[in-house]
């Protein structure tokens, strides 16, 4: 089957790149485009390790086609903070709230998302929003905190 | 995070802490951590290479068969396939993880070519352009088996006449210090101390095998290199030990391995099997192209070796007044089809008994067990957490037996320092009855006087520093045929560490042993001075352990050497 080219928007910029039929957009990013930031920890929508963000909406990269991306908006960690990192990097690094890491660009996209749409969410709208992001160094506490304070500080980028 | 989770205890450990710590107590921000929250963190899978295959195995659906045929030519037609690999073409086919100490007897293929040992053991790798290729190769590799009887249950695996894992351990259990099927503790006599005890109290505590589930699956990248080496980008969180094992798997200098890892996506312990490695690189030196080798999910959760189970039964002799006079236990440690690293996990749990209680009597007898489950290996604290749950569950139950609040028994159990431990080593900076202390007051918990004026620093040494009076020694699970120095089998040559060593057609291993553990085994019958075990005087629980008490009396061999963890006395 055909190769399909696809265009859409990374993290602000435009961009092509070929398409293998049924490949999921994880993969898609990381080997067809090269942003490497989105991780695989399932391939089965279980982790959250892929959340990326499309048209600003959370989503499960692994479970997704990446046809279906085609000229829609996707947001990375790779497209977080510029020269100075974003307000929920700051705040994760100042809380301790990442170990191995590997869960730790899931869970930075689930909080965008949800800063994006609640700038000052509660605890619990917290922890709802990062419930499909999974950390086996068990660092919940250290990331909610982080959350909490980057809302707090109220910087937006 | 909040300074106040951490209280110093200074008057405890005056001598280990001085004042000058600039990092402990303060926060400090992990140097890792702008690679993280930027998504540049490189873990092995972070590496773009043109034109990588990647490789997948074909697995056994059985937990124990006998291999007929691999047919891989089917696989080798499937569309984008590129190679086929069986143990063929794995230059030094059998290994054991910790032959690099020598220790243990080679005993892990690294495809198997004969026999399968547990379901989802990995029988050919097929290599192709992209992972659904590989993987539908691998679906087309035709394995004709022969299904055999398999054993899933440690203590059916010890029974006589249950299926044999490994023929070179033809009791199902792992041959410790060359000498006995089990690795030992004595101290003092447990039987007779159990005989004077007003209760005796039994218990058996079953731990599961846990995955570790990191986040990122295990995997490893590799490609040749321009100057005739192979680099290998791996999740390993073991880099020397992966590299000396691929180093010996493929019978190449390991100057010609270039490993590069340290960026781990959550480990705990589940990275060190080094299983990826080798046959990513062999690939790569098959077919001159860049391998990927890496476990999906349900790889992961299904033939990742977990945290091996445990079962043990604990029977402690206690007085009426609390003092715990004697603990005997009886562990078994579930290897699953190869011993990776359960033979070092019994170690381990020996050292560590009887928990941080002083007790004068002390006996264990720990087994390195073979069944047919997924092969177990490290994780956090392997050997020790199994068995700390065993304990302070046991110690809970004979604290209801004797009526003491289960914080005051503790304490008044608790090593102090100078005591003497079942292992002959002084205890010293105890700090168990201290924290007892804390944890009732935050519990709420009400503590006797005594109980709150205790301090480990009193009451210690002196008689508890004394070794017991006598020591009831027994030849019980002696096996002949091993080596008795060292850890390898006899005849292993040191000069040819890639050479496997295989086991002779019968090990010699002493006959009698396979009726082991129902019954007392002494091939040099010791002299039976001690009285036959007599029936305790109050039975706590309705259970028993497994294993009758054995008569047991001054062993005819003199000086006995006991062995301290690493088999070697060390002061």
């Amino acid at each position: 089957m055909p190769k399909k080219p696809i265009t859409f928007v990374l993290n602000g910029a435009e961009r092509a790149a070929f398409a293998d039929p049924g490949q999921n957009l994880l993969d898609f990013l990381r080997r067809g485009v090269g942003d490497l930031t989105p991780k695989y920890g399932c391939g089965q929508g279980g982790c959250g390790a892929c959340t990326v963000l499309l048209d600003g909406e959370p989503v499960l990269a692994c479970l997704t086609l990446a046809e279906a991306v085609e000229g829609r908006r996707v947001d990375t960690v790779a497209g977080l903070g510029g020269p100075a990192p974003h307000p929920l990097q700051e705040a994760f690094m100042a809380h301790f709230a990442a170990q191995c890491g590997y869960c730790t660009p899931g869970m930075l996209m689930s909080a965008k998302a949800l800063l994006d749409r609640n700038p000052r969410p509660t605890r619990e709208e917290v922890i709802e929003a990062i419930s499909g992001n999974l950390c086996r160094c068990t660092g919940y506490e250290p990331i909610i905190a982080a959350i909490l304070s980057a809302a707090a500080s109220g910087a937006r980028p | 995070m909040s300074d106040s989770m951490i209280e110093f205890r200074k008057d405890l450990f005056a001598d280990e802490r001085d004042d000058r710590l600039t990092v402990i107590g303060k926060p400090v921000r992990r140097q890792d951590i702008l690679g993280h929250v930027t998504g540049r963190s490189p873990f092995f899978d972070d590496h773009l290479f043109e034109g990588l295959l990647h490789l997948r195995c074909a697995r056994s659906p059985h937990h124990h068969a006998r291999i007929r045929r691999i047919d891989v030519t089917e696989a080798e037609r499937s569309p984008g396939v590129v190679r086929v690999l069986t143990g063929r073409d794995v230059p030094c086919n059998l290994n054991t993880l910790l032959s690099l100490l020598d220790f243990g007897i080679d005993d892990e293929p690294v495809l198997s070519g004969e026999r399968v040992r547990y379901m989802g053991e990995p029988v050919a790798a097929v290599i192709a352009e992209s992972e659904a290729a590989a993987r539908e190769g691998a679906a087309k590799v035709r394995v004709d088996y022969e299904p055999l009887p398999h054993v899933l249950d440690v203590e059916e695996a010890i029974k006589p006449g249950a299926p044999v894992v490994l023929d070179i351990y033809p009791g199902n259990r792992f041959i410790c210090h060359g000498k006995y099927d089990h690795q030992k503790l004595r101290f003092g006599d447990v039987e007779a101390a159990l005989r004077t005890a007003d209760y005796v109290v039994e218990g058996r505590y079953q731990m599961s095998p846990i995955e570790q589930a990191p986040i990122e699956t295990c995997g490893a990248i590799a490609a040749p290199e321009t100057n005739d080496r192979y680099v290998c980008y791996t999740s390993t969180q073991a880099l020397f030990f992966s590299l000396a094992t691929t180093s010996k798997v493929l019978r190449l200098p390991s100057s010609r391995l270039h490993f590069i890892g340290g960026t781990v996506g959550g480990g705990f312990g589940g990275k060190v099997d080094s299983i990826h490695e080798p046959l990513a690189i062999l690939g790569a030196m098959l077919t001159g192209r860049p391998v990927k080798y890496a476990w999906d999910r349900e790889e992961e959760m299904q033939v990742g070796g977990p945290r091996g189970a445990e079962r043990w039964y604990i029977t402690d002799g206690v007085m009426r007044d609390g003092r715990i006079v004697a603990r005997k236990f009886v562990g078994y440690f579930d290897s699953g089809a190869y011993t990776r690293l359960t033979s070092y996990a019994i170690m381990k749990a020996v050292g560590h008994l009887p928990g941080p209680y002083t007790i004068p009597n002390v006996y264990a007898d720990v087994y390195c067990v073979f069944t047919n489950r997924t092969p177990a290996t490290a994780m956090r604290g392997f050997g020790i957490t199994g068995v700390d749950f065993a304990i302070e569950a046991h110690m809970d139950k004979v604290a209801e037996v004797v009526g003491m609040n289960p914080i005051e028994f503790r304490i008044l159990n608790s090593y102090r320092d100078g005591d003497m431990k079942a292992h002959r080593r002084i205890a010293k900076n105890c700090a168990l009855i201290e924290c007892c202390q804390v944890v009732a007051e935050k519990a709420g918990v009400a503590l006797s006087p005594e109980a709150k004026r205790a301090s480990s620093r009193q009451g210690g040494g002196g008689e508890r520093a004394q070794l017991p009076p006598r020591t009831a020694l027994d030849e019980k699970g002696r096996v002949e045929g091993f080596a008795a120095h060292g850890y390898a089998r006899k005849g292993h040559r040191r000069g040819a560490p890639d050479t496997p060593v295989r086991p002779s057609p019968e090990p010699a291993f002493a006959r009698t042993s396979s009726a082991l553990p129902a019954r007392d085994i002494a091939s040099k019958p010791p002299s039976t001075a001690g009285a036959p075990p007599q029936p305790a005087p109050a039975r706590a629980a309705p259970s028993q352990p497994p294993l009758p008490s054995p008569p047991s009396g001054p062993a005819p061999r003199a000086p006995i050497r006991f062995s301290s963890i690493s088999g070697l006395r060390r002061r």
